[in-house]
């Protein structure tokens, strides 16, 4: 600690000063060209267990031990669906929004969650795993990268959750975790010739100096918090502020407006639908199966506007000719399609938004899908 | 401090040590440090009080000084220099409302200039009234300006009395009562302010203090690198490096620029990662396993050591590139083998500061007293107070108390079994290996000690440091 004086211990300071500045430039120069996939590296799964779903902070990370990221491989390495794969293991992954993550919910209360509690096995008796890839807002290309991504962990399953939020055109780009991995969607549009409106979004266009360490100190500190985070996710099991989740109430007035986005009734052009992005998930599921599921919503009846709308978000019109394309669609390109739009009626499975259902509501919709899953694994 | 401070105070101090010359340097050096006073002030609830405690500050350590000064001294040209540099810098401060760049210096508006000229004449008048109680009783004067710290400090401490103070001054300027909270009365550095001018006073006292300027004095009490968290340097060695001809050469920045980086890493990357799993009043409770809890503790063991002791190196960086070598304040303090060698190395110029001006006089007042008592009593009395003391230096709480004792009792158990073992391992100096082994257990069985006294420290009542207790050893 003390000091070194003296001339043996003699250094010039300028000499150093020049030294270390030709490192750091030349570290920079060599992290922004090779690109080091930094986001491997995690100490989940080795030194503490991985979450249970995708790092996300909806709130302030130092109480929830949390925090957002959008790099596709620290997110993945810092999820337990990294870990090697067993022999009798069936592995299903789950896709979709902030329903499937668990807005609110503990990891046990997700609908993952409530599919492992039922310790489902394949009639190989292989242990069926369920794994939470769901992730936050929805957009059907987010989706996809995740789903590309997850191919890479040996799923058996897919089951995709999707609804009409996920598949309209002002989501094909607009979710942080697509604007966070441009590269990959580039890599997808050109492999399944998907069309991007980019112009329309302030696009994140990553420049050789946002490459360096310098650059792109704020995406390392996160992997670095997210590794720190790890440890207090482990000892407390903590991911979210878990609060008591009620039925929805007061259920929220519905009002007389018709309209969705820019378009018109009585029709919408299905091929505003990002059903391109759809399909080229399908394909990169390959030979995986997967199970399109209209996951449900809340429909709220018994009010003055109940006749022209569903919900908050989806008048009838528009929501009745989405759920007829995409059984159109489903049924064109041989996909296992499920629609369970209207699984939870009542009120007192949804929880404090009309988005997201209470631990109980999660329930019933696991049980609906044990039988999809016992059938997918049983061919 | 926070890291944009530390980067343009380590620039000022390069400045500093560049340029700056012979017998002006003081006034450099004391200058920026009272202008630093006022920058570094944090914001406070209550409008204006910021700047009205950094001009106490101020006002505090120039009175201390007129009260310490040998007799006749005021009126010399130098002083008197320093003082109008002193004066001018708080009028700057005040006018810098009026220069549109108050935003430069303070985070909120100085107060109106007729507010502060009533004030500096005020303070002229308790300048002129120190100096006359000095000729008529010093005795007196230096016994009630210690007592005038120790009451501040009190006051600061115990969050009864900060809050009643902040209701008072609240009520006073017509603001809404109520909402007054200890955190009103955030005095930048004043546990190490008051310290080394009690240091002052005290040697005033014994008669062993050196005759120091006032610039001097003040740059020594409010050296900006050492404002905020120590060390707590002796005047009389302080002095020496300010005295000494200095020109920065490629050596002192070599030091300089090793320590300065050692301790912003160990600061800045090292201590504020560790904060986030660090031991603290929330996840306390959250915690599922007593081995995570080990885990979080030792990580508050880590953090808190590598806080304190980068912001030491960081001092000791900056006062490197002006040629003031400030004590150290941590030698490897989790590698020592017993709790004595652990507070000889930890936080090293408080505890010597309370050992010049509480245990070693405490001690010879027992040893030398009628009724004597005997030495084990002694040492448990003198340790128990010392201790409890440091602890009551952190905060009047009584988990600081609880900490105090903890390292009290600590330190007397370790006395006594040192005088028990010491004759029976006299024979095994040889035997190399079975004392290296011994060291090895008795650090492990130290720093877990310590470790383990941090639960008090760390955690904000008694309830959740039993807790954390209980948890760590499988009964919660």
């Amino acid at each position: 600690m003390s000091p070194s004086s003296g001339p043996s211990h003699f250094i010039n300071p300028y000499r150093v000063l020049a030294k270390g500045l030709v490192l750091f430039i030349i570290i920079n120069l060599a992290v922004a060209i090779v690109i080091p996939p930094y986001g491997r590296l995690s100490a989940y799964n080795i030194l503490f267990l991985g979450r249970e779903r995708f790092p996300y902070a909806g709130e302030a990370p130092e109480k929830v031990y949390n925090l957002t990221v959008t790099n596709l491989d620290a997110m993945f390495s810092s999820h337990v669906i990294s870990l090697p794969k067993s022999r009798d293991e069936y592995r299903v992954v789950l896709l979709g929004d902030s329903s499937i993550w668990g807005a609110s919910l503990r990891p046990e209360d997700t609908l993952a969650g409530q599919l492992n509690t039922a310790n489902l096995v394949t009639c190989q008796n292989r242990k069926i795993r369920v794994y939470n890839l769901g992730y936050p807002r929805n957009s059907i290309t987010k989706d996809v990268l995740i789903l590309n991504r997850a191919m890479q962990e040996q799923p058996d399953l897919f089951i995709w959750m999707t609804t009409l939020g996920s598949l309209t055109p002002d989501r094909r780009l607009d979710h942080p975790i697509v604007l966070s991995n441009l590269s990959s969607v580039d890599e997808l549009s050109r492999e399944y010739n998907l069309s991007f409106a980019t112009s329309e979004v302030s696009l994140v266009n990553f420049s050789f100096w946002d490459r360096t360490i310098v650059g792109n100190r704020r995406a390392l500190m996160d992997w670095v918090r997210l590794q720190l985070y790890g440890v207090l996710w482990a000892a407390t099991g903590i991911d979210q502020v878990y609060r008591t989740i009620t039925a929805v109430n007061p259920l929220p007035e519905l009002k007389a407006d018709i309209s969705f986005l820019d378009w018109q009734p009585p029709r919408f052009d299905p091929n505003l639908l990002s059903l391109d992005v759809l399909e080229a998930g399908m394909k990169v599921a390959g030979s995986t199966p997967v199970i399109l599921v209209n996951e449900p919503i809340l429909i709220i009846t018994g009010q003055k506007n109940s006749n022209v709308r569903y919900d908050m978000s989806y008048p009838r019109w528009v929501y009745d000719q989405y759920r007829q394309v995409m059984d159109e669609e489903s049924g064109k390109n041989n996909w296992q399609y499920v629609d369970l739009w209207d699984l939870v009626p009542s009120t007192e499975f949804w929880g404090d938004t009309d988005l997201h259902l209470t631990p109980a509501g999660e329930a019933r919709f696991a049980e609906r899908l044990i039988p999809y899953i016992q059938s997918a694994s049983c061919p | 401090m926070t890291l944009p401070y530390i980067l343009i105070f380590t620039a000022v101090a390069l400045f500093l040590g560049l340029v700056t010359r012979n017998r002006w340097r003081v006034y450099f050096l004391m200058g920026v440090s009272a202008l630093a006073v006022f920058i570094m002030q944090p914001i406070l609830p209550i409008r204006g009080l910021d700047f009205w405690l950094a001009t106490a500050t101020l006002a505090l350590t120039v009175l201390s000084w007129i009260i310490t000064a040998p007799p006749g001294v005021q009126r010399e040209r130098s002083n008197l220099i320093a003082f109008g540099i002193l004066l001018g810098i708080v009028v700057f401060v005040d006018l810098s409302r009026y220069l549109g760049i108050e935003e430069f210096i303070m985070a909120t508006l100085p107060p109106r200039i007729g507010t502060l000229l009533v004030f500096l004449a005020v303070l002229v008048v308790v300048f002129w009234g120190a100096v006359f109680v000095k000729r008529v009783s010093p005795a007196f004067l230096l016994i009630l300006s210690t007592v005038l710290l120790i009451g501040i400090f009190i006051v600061l401490k115990v969050p009864a009395f900060a809050m009643a103070v902040s209701g008072a001054i609240r009520s006073m300027l017509g603001r809404p009562v109520g909402r007054d909270y200890a955190a009103d009365f955030r005095w930048l550095g004043f546990s190490y302010i008051a310290f080394r001018l009690l240091h002052t006073i005290r040697d005033r006292q014994t008669g062993r203090l050196p005759a120091v300027s006032l610039a001097e004095y003040v740059t020594y009490v409010i050296f900006f690198p050492s404002l905020t968290a120590g060390p707590i340097d002796r005047v009389e060695r302080f002095i020496q490096d300010l005295r000494k001809p200095f020109v920065l050469g490629a050596e002192e920045l070599t030091v300089a620029g090793k320590r300065l980086v050692i301790g912003l890493f160990k600061k800045f990357v090292l201590a504020d990662s560790l904060a986030l799993i660090a031991l603290n009043g929330v996840n306390a409770f959250q915690i599922r396993t007593p081995g995570w809890m080990w885990v979080i503790l030792y990580a508050y063991a880590f953090q808190i050591y590598l806080d304190f002791g980068g912001y030491t190196d960081i001092a000791i960086g900056m006062g490197h590139l002006m040629g003031i070598k400030l004590p150290e304040n941590f030698i490897a303090p989790y590698l020592k083998p017993n709790l004595t060698q652990f507070w000889n190395n930890w936080h090293m110029t408080l505890t010597q500061w309370f050992r010049a001006y509480f245990f070693n006089p405490v001690t010879r007042s027992l040893r030398s007293a009628k009724r004597r008592l005997p030495i084990p009593a002694i040492i448990l009395v003198t340790q128990l107070g010392t201790m409890l003391l440091i602890g009551l230096w952190h905060g009047v709480t009584w988990n600081f108390i609880m900490w105090g004792l903890w390292h009290g009792v600590g330190l007397f158990l370790q006395n006594r079994w040192s005088e028990f073992i010491r004759p029976r391992l006299a024979g095994l100096e040889n035997r190399k290996w079975l004392n290296s082994s011994l060291t090895v257990l008795s650090t492990i069985f130290t720093f877990q000690y310590v470790a383990l006294g941090w639960v008090w420290f760390a955690l904000p009542d008694l309830t959740s440091s039993v807790y954390v207790f209980l948890k760590l050893f499988g009964f919660a």
